[in-house]
């Protein structure tokens, strides 16, 4: 057991963990912080991921000890101070580009990132985005159009709303 | 105008805050004081006799709580199958044991042989691997063929052979059947597979068993869409608990797609180890695991002969199925190749003889039973290739085809043993070709080949049959439970309501969507009403969420509950107006006496419930709390027309759909919004299987997709925008909101479109090929054009 300490969602936070002990395990467990879900063992669904530095990682992938130090963004911190929901939060419930919820905090964090990057992608490019991150209930359509929605594009001339 | 609120409206959904924000509450987010973690050690061959399990260094090992193998639930009943099916001698099905752990053999890679409880689960994990199991390797039954042939190994060496049935429907109209292949001026054949899928909701499963000594009250938790029949099965058959002792919670479930109706033994053990340690005991699922413990779906080889006039009209259909069972019986299983698919096999069409063969089959594999669609994908699969391919065989119009031979007149009796209610099936295909574009596809294919590529477009019809009903006929056909639900409306003091319901939303936005009604009926804010769903200890007995039900079912137990609601509480107001009952309207929350100025709103008639100092006590009991149980008289029957295009690289085999459209005729709709999305779903899932998920097997029975690195799951950029349209509307006639199911009809509709556009694609660049299996993968595509 080795204590680490980080930044998370701009609290410090410290905890004992075992070398094994993923950054993913280390949010869920020790910090209860169960926003940040587990969909595969493989890092490939995407469910899991979070803004490490700034830059989007799956938290299945990391260990929590080489996290220690840095600064972890998760999905309880997104939503604006007076809690209500920030941008892309808001265009994915307007969109209804969630159903389950299950990768829905990974894909709004995927989404921040790639905003951060290209503030107004094409749904190509979204596409090409979002191959790291699985959904099996939205067919992708409506995430989409919620990221276009969320970059400030106009998706009424999508087809079926 | 678009509605605003009420039925009709998309409101948004009010369960997407707690999801977008990470307060969700999922099954593995609950942690339970003093849990243990349950690790299961899982059977690495496809079958073996077991010799020996020796645990003595397992549990000597650092955080064991207790291991648990088959000997601990000798006396303790197996899995139970919720369904029998009578074969077409009159004789029920073989029905095999399916013990909790492993008794004396293993059956399938993944077959749970021994448990370790431990204090955390690497714990759990490292005793598990010191486990030393002595198995004797025994040849594995993969292929059904092979599986059928004489002198095949058994799976199960206490049953007469691999046979589960051998169904026959409508046997006595087999001879007719027959006679008419006879005289047919044109008889199309088609060989298909069916492949394995594999279900893949994103959270894995989890079970969390609890139990008090203190009350003798036993609490799991778990990833269900059914928590009454988790509680009925496993209490009443597995583990012999009183249900009032046992509690059963599926709280936030991330997707079921059917793989979560059923009882597994992870939620079985979970329970049972909870009062053996006299501590909780926890499992989550990871997601190699979910591929080998998880029920799978699909899973048939057909053989389909469609028998035409010479005018081209259907006179005939004949099939022969073998369907997977996998290695043990699934719950619902035997249901799904036989009453689910056999059923559906009339699709859209007149055809006025029908007879479907289907012999279901054991073999050392991972369960296979209900998933999305579940019977009703494989039956229009099949229909709709064949009907293609008899087109293309005869050089007519496709779309003109199916429309010559639609169903127009309803109700219809079809000679599958079922009666559509309503439809209007060139209504869905007129709202399809207004989507498709179709004078412009030649202009598309052209561009397509400038470019060297191969443009296809491929249309299909479907019905669907939901909600399946009524209980006294299916228990006829062998089910062994009921298929009503219920609900209960809870009017509080100030007019707000609570609705346990026991359908479960698991991504189907009841929270939402289910208050909208109830709105509607009294007049109220939406905002006012909750609906309490997914605990055994709030809900009424409730058969769950599954085979496009919720609405259909659930919805109209509420719709009955809240029609008492009104009838009692317009009593009350007649009371309090000094009006008799029968001049009493209701409308927008307020109650008046027909012809006058005279009313009280619904807040003052709740609170004269609950307060009643001026109410008729002697003619009616205080309160406002009615339940109602709803058993439909039928299915009902969503029906569309959906359309694809796609590009093949005639370079690589890749299969790119520029375009998929759908046309649905889902009766009244409740929520559009919703609705659209469940058809994004389904439609998504239908291209993975048509191009992309395939569960393969190796002949030792190795499963070789065992992760998301070897199972292609369907990422954002292997699908389109999709165009849905749900213009066309026949309510459903026998419920009282003329809905009708559309949770599975995206997955039941899309494959046969996708596979159409493959082959009209190829067709068109000069490649003699009449099918392509699913999933049509670029080696696949690119080995039948090269062969």
């Amino acid at each position: 057991m080795s204590q680490v300490t980080m930044t998370v969602n701009g609290k410090t936070a410290s905890g004992d963990v075992e070398g094994r002990t993923l950054l993913s395990q280390f949010l869920r467990e020790n910090l209860k912080l169960t926003g940040t879900h587990v969909g595969c063992d493989t890092s490939q669904c995407g469910a899991c991921v979070v803004h490490v530095d700034g830059k989007a990682v799956k938290s299945c992938t990391m260990l929590a000890a080489e996290a220690d130090g840095a600064t972890v963004d998760t999905i309880e911190g997104q939503a604006e101070a007076d809690g209500s929901l920030n941008t892309i939060q808001q265009a994915f419930q307007d969109h209804h580009g969630l159903q389950c919820g299950f990768c829905t905090p990974g894909m709004v964090m995927s989404t921040a990132a790639l905003l951060k990057d290209n503030p107004k992608p094409t749904e190509a490019e979204i596409r090409d985005y979002l191959e790291g991150n699985i959904c099996r209930c939205t067919g992708y359509h409506n995430i989409v159009k919620s990221i276009m929605a969320a970059s400030g594009q106009d998706v009424g001339s999508i087809a079926a709303e | 105008m678009p509605k605003d609120h009420g039925i009709g409206a998309s409101p948004k959904r009010r369960e997407d805050v707690r999801f977008l924000t990470g307060e969700g509450n999922y099954t593995d987010d609950i942690n339970v004081n003093g849990q243990a973690y349950v690790h299961f050690l899982r059977s690495d061959v496809a079958h073996g006799k077991i010799n020996g399990i020796d645990t003595s260094a397992a549990a000597a090992m650092p955080g064991v709580v207790k291991i648990f193998t088959g000997a601990d639930f000798e006396g303790i009943g197996g899995l139970p199958c919720g369904w029998q099916v009578t074969d077409k001698h009159g004789e029920p099905m073989q029905e095999p044991a399916h013990p909790v752990l492993a008794q004396g053999k293993v059956r399938h890679v993944g077959d749970p042989i021994a448990a370790v409880v431990a204090e955390s689960v690497e714990q759990a994990r490292d005793a598990a691997e010191a486990i030393e199991v002595d198995i004797e390797e025994l040849p594995a039954v993969v292929d059904m063929k092979a599986a059928l042939s004489e002198g095949a190994t058994k799976v199960h060496d206490d049953l007469t052979s691999n046979l589960c049935y051998d169904w026959g429907f409508v046997e006595e109209v087999k001879p007719d059947v027959d006679a008419a292949f006879e005289t047919a001026a044109h008889v199309t054949t088609l060989e298909l597979v069916n492949q394995r899928m594999v279900a893949n909701p994103m959270e894995p499963r989890v079970a969390i068993g609890d139990y008090s000594r203190g009350t003798d009250e036993h609490t799991l938790y778990t990833t269900s869409q059914n928590p009454h029949v988790i509680r009925l099965l496993m209490g009443a058959f597995v583990l012999g608990i009183p249900e009032h002792k046992l509690r059963v919670v599926a709280p936030d479930v991330g997707g079921g797609f059917g793989t979560k109706i059923f009882h597994y033994a992870e939620e079985a053990f979970c329970t049972f180890a909870a009062k053996a340690c006299n501590r909780p005991v926890k499992w989550t699922s990871s997601r190699s695991e979910a591929f080998m413990s998880d029920a799978h779906g699909r899973d048939h080889v057909t053989k389909i002969e469609l028998a035409l006039d010479a005018d081209n009209n259907f006179i005939a259909l004949r099939t022969d199925t073998l369907a997977n069972m996998g290695a043990y019986l699934s719950t619902f299983a035997p249901s799904v190749p036989t009453w689910l698919h056999g059923t559906l096999m009339a699709g859209n069409y007149k055809t006025p003889l029908i007879h479907v063969n289907v012999r279901a089959v054991f073999t050392n594999t991972v369960p296979v039973d209900a998933y999305r669609g579940a019977g009703r994908p494989e039956a229009t699969f099949q229909l709709e290739r064949v009907v293609d391919k008899a087109a293309r065989e005869l050089g007519v119009d496709p779309i003109a085809l199916r429309r010559q031979n639609f169903i127009t007149e309803f109700p219809y009796a079809t000679p599958v043993a079922v009666e559509y209610d309503t439809g209007d099936y060139h209504g869905t295909m007129d709202a399809l070709e207004g989507l498709i574009d179709r004078d412009g596809f030649a202009a598309r294919r052209a561009e397509s080949e400038k470019n060297g590529k191969l443009r296809g477009l491929g249309v299909n019809c479907y019905i669907e049959a939901c909600g399946i009903a009524p209980s006294n006929l299916v228990g006829q056909l062998g089910a062994r439970a009921g298929l009503y639900d219920a609900a209960t409306v809870r009017v509080t003091a100030t007019g707000s309501i609570s609705v346990m319901v026991g359908a479960h939303s698991h991504g189907q936005g009841h929270e939402t969507s289910f208050p909208q009604v109830v709105a509607e009926m009294i007049g109220i804010d939406e905002s006012q009403i909750d609906i309490v769903h997914g605990d055994s200890s709030k809900i009424p007995f409730g058969m769950g969420t599954y085979g496009s039900r919720s609405i259909a079912v659930c919805g109209s137990a509420m719709v009955r509950a809240t029609e008492k609601i009104i009838a009692k509480a317009k009593k009350i107001a007649a009371h309090l107006l000094e009006a008799s009952d029968a001049d009493i309207e209701l409308k927008d929350g307020q109650f008046s006496v027909a012809g006058t100025d005279k009313s009280v709103a619904w807040g003052d008639v709740t609170l004269a419930a609950y307060v009643p100092h001026n109410y008729p006590l002697e003619d009616i009991e205080p309160g406002l709390e009615e339940t109602a149980f709803y058993d439909p008289a039928n299915f009902t029957y969503p029906s569309g027309a959906y359309a694809c295009e796609v590009e093949v690289d005639p370079e690589t085999g890749k299969v790119t759909i520029e375009s998929f459209a759908a046309a649905d005729d889902f009766g009244n709709i409740i929520n559009p919004m919703i609705v659209d999305g469940q058809v994004h779903g389904g439609i998504g899932q239908g291209i993975g299987q048509a191009l992309l998920e395939n569960c393969v097997y190796d002949e030792n029975g190795q499963l070789m997709t065992g992760s998301y690195m070897d199972y292609a799951m369907p990422r954002a950029d292997d699908v389109p925008f999709y165009a849905v349209d749900h213009s066309s509307q026949t309510p459903c006639t026998h419920n009282p909101l003329g809905v009708k199911g559309c949770g599975e009809a995206g997955a039941i509709g899309s494959p046969p479109s996708v596979i159409n556009a493959v082959v009209d694609a190829l067709q068109s660049g000069g490649h003699d090929v009449t099918h392509i299996d699913m999933p049509a993968s670029p080696s696949r595509v690119w080995a039948a054009m090269n062969k």
